[in-house]
């Protein structure tokens, strides 16, 4: 990272903007096992969460990691790791355990390509249901997907407010391109972002239950080491903490924690239009993908066909609300993902069927050029 | 080749461990903190820690940046002989291209400026390991992608605290080899 202060003008790497978002979130601790291609987050972590009083520890693994972070939150801190797809596949338990027992915490997953150790430098779009269902058992995750340097600094910071407010884990789901890549940016002032802190129960309260948030709600939460002593399980609990077998008892839990995300899945969306006005066909897309994708309408637009594109930043919850306001105007919906197929599951059930949706998927470990995409848009209205 | 306007693509290609990640940086860095124009730098290599193949793109505009890559570049520099095999095909017409002599066999390539950037960062630097810095002087002297002055700042700010003046050093043997290259000496 290096830049000019006085303009506060930056030349930044994704990975750099997503620890310079979490330290600006206030971040305090971080532990995780270094991974290409999100390695640099936990480099620059460890060399600056010392100097702000932070912590930093390289755990054995990333199962030792996600469970680092677990432990930190809950006795108070703001907590964050950094992986990429075989780490994330490691954490997934845990991932369940943070959901479940309601726990805040921020887990960065840069994507590469998959499955196993496939491509360690090379990206692709390939984990985005496993985020949204890697782990057992029904329950809900937030994920948001950056697609600029800046919003790398932006979208970490916001997963680490939303991970407060809904006490829960929340992913930032970058991939290779956007995570290595370099941009100019210029940096928002410190203090920038308004980050929630995770709802507190008063010390004097008597009889606190830390799990009492019922169908829709966010309980509050204390942490350890205070006048609140507290039970803390994976196994399905009550509203104190400690196990049940009571149907009305589990089935409030998992639609709870569900429902308290689930619920505001419309006002948690975060979209970009562009030229969507009077569009008749819709590109539909997120991360590195919507820069090509951007790149692309402009051609498009210049040959007479009028494209739109809607990127959305956050992934999870899916929110339909916009694509069914567009469907009406719509010819066609094309979805480019670096996989064979995932988000563009949700975009079909959001529509429908009323308007054709088209998956244009690149698995070959390299990013859709403009042109790639433009041809299939061109294509697909032929036929 | 217009610097002014549009979008401006220089691809620095060779082989893991020769400085071309560090030299994208400090080309990024100069004509986005120094010039003010937007910049985006990618990268590829391979999952080895030297050797493979390794390049990185810089893409330069006075407009928003939204494709991150290049596609068709106007500067390309290949520091060996596979880079300069496999990447002049990315080159548009008319585009500058640039090899180090040194190690690629320039004979076939009829469009390239060939310039010995290896054996000039041993002869006249003293380590080979100033090639990149080398080049990249040259490479901005032909191509003036950005302001010299730009150049020279930013290589000063970012290198190792010590190796300022032989750095320097580098990116003006560079210059010099690239005017004589193109007789157009000083």
């Amino acid at each position: 990272m290096s830049g000019n202060n006085e303009r506060s003008i930056w030349v930044m790497q994704g990975n750099e903007a997503c620890s310079v978002g979490a330290v600006a979130a206030g971040v305090d601790f971080f532990a995780g096992y270094p991974i290409t291609p999100s390695s640099e987050i936990a480099e620059f972590m460890a060399r600056h969460l010392p100097l702000i009083g932070g912590r930093f520890i390289q755990m054995e693994d990333e199962i030792g990691s996600i469970a680092a972070i677990i432990g930190a939150s809950l006795a108070g801190a703001r907590s964050m790791t950094a992986t990429s797809g075989p780490g994330f596949s490691l954490m997934q338990e845990n991932l369940g355990l943070a959901c479940l027992a309601e726990i805040p915490c921020v887990i960065v997953n840069v994507q590469r390509a998959g499955p196993s150790t496939g491509l360690p430098t090379q990206p692709a779009q390939g984990d985005v249901m496993q985020t949204r269902w890697g782990t057992h058992g029904d329950h809900a995750i937030i994920a948001l997907a950056p697609a600029t340097v800046l919003e790398c600094i932006e979208l970490t910071a916001r997963c680490v407010s939303l991970s407060e407010e809904f006490r829960t884990p929340v992913v930032l789901l970058m991939d290779e391109v956007i995570g290595h890549m370099r941009e100019s940016v210029e940096v928002p002032a410190p203090g920038s972002y308004k980050v929630h802190s995770r709802p507190h129960p008063r010390d004097e309260q008597e009889d606190y239950q830390p799990f009492c948030g019922g169908l829709s709600g966010i309980p509050p939460m204390a942490h350890f080491g205070g006048p609140h002593r507290f039970h803390v399980t994976g196994l399905t609990h009550d509203e104190r903490g400690f196990p049940t077998m009571v149907p009305e008892e589990v089935d409030r839990k998992i639609r709870g924690i569900v429902g308290k995300i689930e619920d505001r899945a419309d006002d948690l969306a975060m979209n970009e239009e562009t030229m969507t006005d009077d569009c008749e066909v819709l590109l539909f897309a997120y991360g590195s993908s919507a820069r090509v994708a951007k790149a692309s309408l402009r051609v498009l637009r210049e040959r007479g066909l009028k494209a739109g594109l809607l990127r959305v930043k956050t992934i999870w919850p899916f929110s339909g609300k916009r694509l069914r306001e567009l469907a009406p105007q719509l010819r066609s919906i094309i979805v480019p993902e670096m996989n064979l197929g995932q988000l563009v599951t949700e975009v079909e059930r959001a529509v429908a069927g009323v308007v054709p949706v088209r998956h244009f998927g690149r698995v070959d470990g390299h990013l859709f050029e403009p042109d790639q995409i433009t041809d299939f848009v061109l294509e697909e209205i032929a036929s | 080749m217009t610097k002014d306007e549009g979008r401006f693509e220089i691809r620095l290609s060779g082989s893991g461990g020769q400085g071309l990640m560090l030299a994208g940086k400090l080309l990024a860095e100069a004509a986005s903190v120094y010039d003010g124009k937007n910049t985006v730098q990618t990268q590829s290599y391979g999952p080895e820690a030297r050797g493979g193949k390794s390049k990185t793109d810089i893409v330069i505009s006075t407009e928003d940046i939204d494709y991150p890559k290049a596609t068709s570049v106007d500067v390309l520099l290949a520091m060996t002989q596979v880079s300069a095999d496999e990447y002049r095909r990315s080159l548009k017409e008319g585009g500058l291209f640039v090899v180090d002599s040194y190690l690629v066999d320039n004979a076939g390539l009829d469009s390239a400026i060939g310039i010995p950037f290896t054996l000039l960062a041993i002869e006249q630097c003293g380590r080979a390991l100033f090639a990149n810095v080398v080049a990249l002087g040259a490479v901005v002297e032909l191509s003036k992608a950005v302001e010299w002055d730009s150049l020279e700042k930013t290589v000063v700010a970012r290198v190792p605290s010590g190796t300022e003046e032989a750095n320097k050093r580098a990116l003006a043997v560079g210059r010099e080899a690239a005017r004589r290259a193109t007789g157009k000496v000083s």
